[in-house]
């Protein structure tokens, strides 16, 4: 069992100093999601300006994977346009569910890759995808309220 | 470690000896990856099975395997007859007046889903109906919330519980103002799964009957670990699980007694639990086939009957001197770990033989994504104790359980692992 793939020193640092951490103004839409078999919480709010993430902020507890893997998110996701914000979720939800097969691409996902050995461990999965599917509902609905609202 | 402080030393139950036992159970010599051995420490979330059970269910179906109560041909003689034996067993293991009052269930979810379920669909005395109070405890399982917390919102009824105090022991300081002459049913966990805890039965039952309420005891916990009398304890209904006592899965076991179930209606409605069925109506069998719809877990109630054979063999009061003494020495060893809280008494008083806690600055998934590299099986999370962990400020904690099998190396295995997590992530 290769602990090292799994607690990479990036993601041990992104832990013990998470990136973005913290509730912010403005914001969109907020979701609160849970993973029901361990408890990990996340309540994520996403701020939404001119077709770009202008923000996403966060109070989360939860395990290093999770804590993490929402710290990087963050960093990846803010100050980037949606449709490409959508592009890269996807390519971190393809890293997670790829059974370790999948070779991650760095130019896209940066810290991201340090979560390619978390795919290993069936058990990890649901952690490194909390904040990551916390974003996507938060987004999708902060987008179907600004149109609303045209 | 200077020479003036004390060094935690187990004390063994003396003539029980934990290596044989241990070769009876063929998962224990197994190694995992790394070739590592395997240590199992999460025995209050199932216990392994020994050698005797899996023989007794392989047997069965290799001898007798035909369905029960209705078939004519001597399979069918022989396989009613094995499951028959198994109740009279179980009964006779927890001293039931009667063995028609020990019903098989799935687990002990389903047993306590039963009791909740016919209780408000009862008529009459049993019956739980608006205004009516359900008194639990904040230490209980989810299997002994959800179905309460199911009936009262159907009926319209109230659910109170008692709160902990800091220890985890229940707080009974206003016992007479929460069980009160409003109170129907009372449901209690004997002995926690997160916490440890043994509870005051004996207190908070005779403060039900005064009041004349029904008492449901979830015994999960308690007749893996420790000599149960439901008949000297005084209960109205006791629920436990197979797979938790070194039994097999999909079987549990509800004993009621025999004057609550038979006023109580039907569960689950189907084949084996009628007397007569017409187009119109139909009519009930007596006890215990009245709760047994359908084709029972036949293999696993013999399988049961294996594990209730194993565990008298020994001695009950044998396995909880054990559990007492394992239980004893992991909590003082724990008790050295700086940046490490128990949750739930400290002390092996009171106690059964499962310890939570907490490892400062660790989450207890990584606690135990550690343990688990090292070949130690614990569990991590919430342990299906929400309100339990809510209560002591935590959203999640890491358990090790302990059985008949375990040794005090295992739980040196234990300290060990938990030091190399401390350096992993580098917590002082």
């Amino acid at each position: 069992m290769d602990l090292q793939a799994l607690y990479q020193e990036i993601i041990l640092d992104h832990y013990k100093s998470p990136h973005h951490a913290g509730l912010r103004e403005p914001y969109e839409a907020e979701v609160h999601h849970v993973n029901p078999t361990c408890g990990d919480e996340v309540t994520l709010r996403v701020h939404v300006e001119d077709g770009v993430i202008g923000d996403i902020s966060y109070d989360a507890e939860g395990c290093s994977i999770s804590q993490a893997s929402t710290s990087v998110l963050a960093d990846l996701l803010i100050g980037i346009p949606i449709d490409q914000a959508h592009g890269i979720h996807q390519k971190f939800v393809e890293l997670m569910q790829g059974r370790g097969q999948v070779e991650p691409d760095e130019e896209i996902l940066e810290d991201g890759i340090a979560f390619a050995g978390v795919a290993k461990f069936p058990a990890r999965i649901k952690c490194a995808l909390l904040g990551w599917m916390a974003w996507k509902d938060a987004t999708v609905r902060a987008v179907t309220d600004l149109e609303a609202k045209i | 470690m200077t020479t003036t402080e004390t060094v935690a030393a187990f004390a063994p139950v003396t003539g029980f000896d934990v290596e044989r036992i241990r070769a009876d159970f063929p998962i224990l010599s197994r190694r995992l990856d790394g070739d590592r051995p395997l240590v199992y420490l999460d025995s209050a979330n199932t216990s392994q099975k020994p050698r005797q059970v899996i023989d007794a269910m392989t047997a069965h179906y290799e001898q007798i395997n035909s369905n029960v109560g209705r078939a004519v041909h001597q399979l069918g003689d022989a396989s009613t007859q094995a499951y028959e034996a198994a109740r009279v067993k179980i009964a006779a293991f927890i001293n039931a007046p009667d063995p028609s009052e020990v019903i098989f269930t799935k687990n002990a979810s389903e047993a306590l889903n039963l009791v909740a379920n016919t209780l408000s669909w009862a008529r009459g005395d049993y019956e739980v109906g608006a205004g009516d109070e359900v008194v639990i405890t904040e230490m209980e399982h989810h299997s002994n919330i959800v179905p309460w917390q199911l009936l009262t919102e159907r009926k319209g009824a109230t659910l109170r519980w008692f709160g902990l105090t800091d220890e985890g022991r229940l707080d009974l300081s206003q016992i007479d103002s929460v069980i009160t002459d409003r109170t129907k049913v009372v449901s209690v966990v004997w002995v926690s799964n997160m916490l440890g805890t043994v509870t005051p039965l004996e207190t908070i039952i005779r403060r039900s009957h005064e009041v004349g309420a029904l008492v449901v005891v979830d015994a999960s916990q308690a007749v893996p670990q420790l000599p149960v009398d439901v008949t000297a304890l005084g209960a109205d209904l006791v629920a436990f699980t197979g797979h938790k006592m070194v039994g097999p899965t999909g079987i549990g076991v509800l004993w009621g007694r025999s004057e609550v179930l038979d006023a109580l209606p039907p569960f689950l409605g189907g084949g084996s639990m009628i007397e007569t069925v017409k187009m119109e109506a139909s009519t009930w069998a007596p006890l215990p086939a009245k709760f047994e719809a359908g084709t029972p877990p036949i293999v696993e109630a013999i399988g049961l009957a294996a594990a209730v054979d194993y565990l008298s063999a020994i001695g009950m009061d044998r396995v909880a001197q054990h559990e007492h003494a394992i239980t004893a020495y992991a909590l003082s060893r724990m008790n050295e770990i700086d940046a490490l809280t128990i949750l739930g008494p400290a002390e092996a008083v009171d106690r059964g033989g499962a310890i939570s806690f907490e490892l400062e600055g660790v989450h207890p998934h990584d606690v135990s994504q550690i343990l688990d590299s090292l070949g130690i099986a614990v569990r991590a999370g919430h342990h299906c104790a929400k309100p339990a962990h809510k209560r002591f400020g935590v959203q999640s904690s890491t358990r090790a359980s302990f059985y008949l099998y375990t040794t005090s190396g295992e739980v040196d295995a234990l300290i060990d692992g938990l030091d190399q997590t401390k350096r992993f992530f580098k917590v002082a």
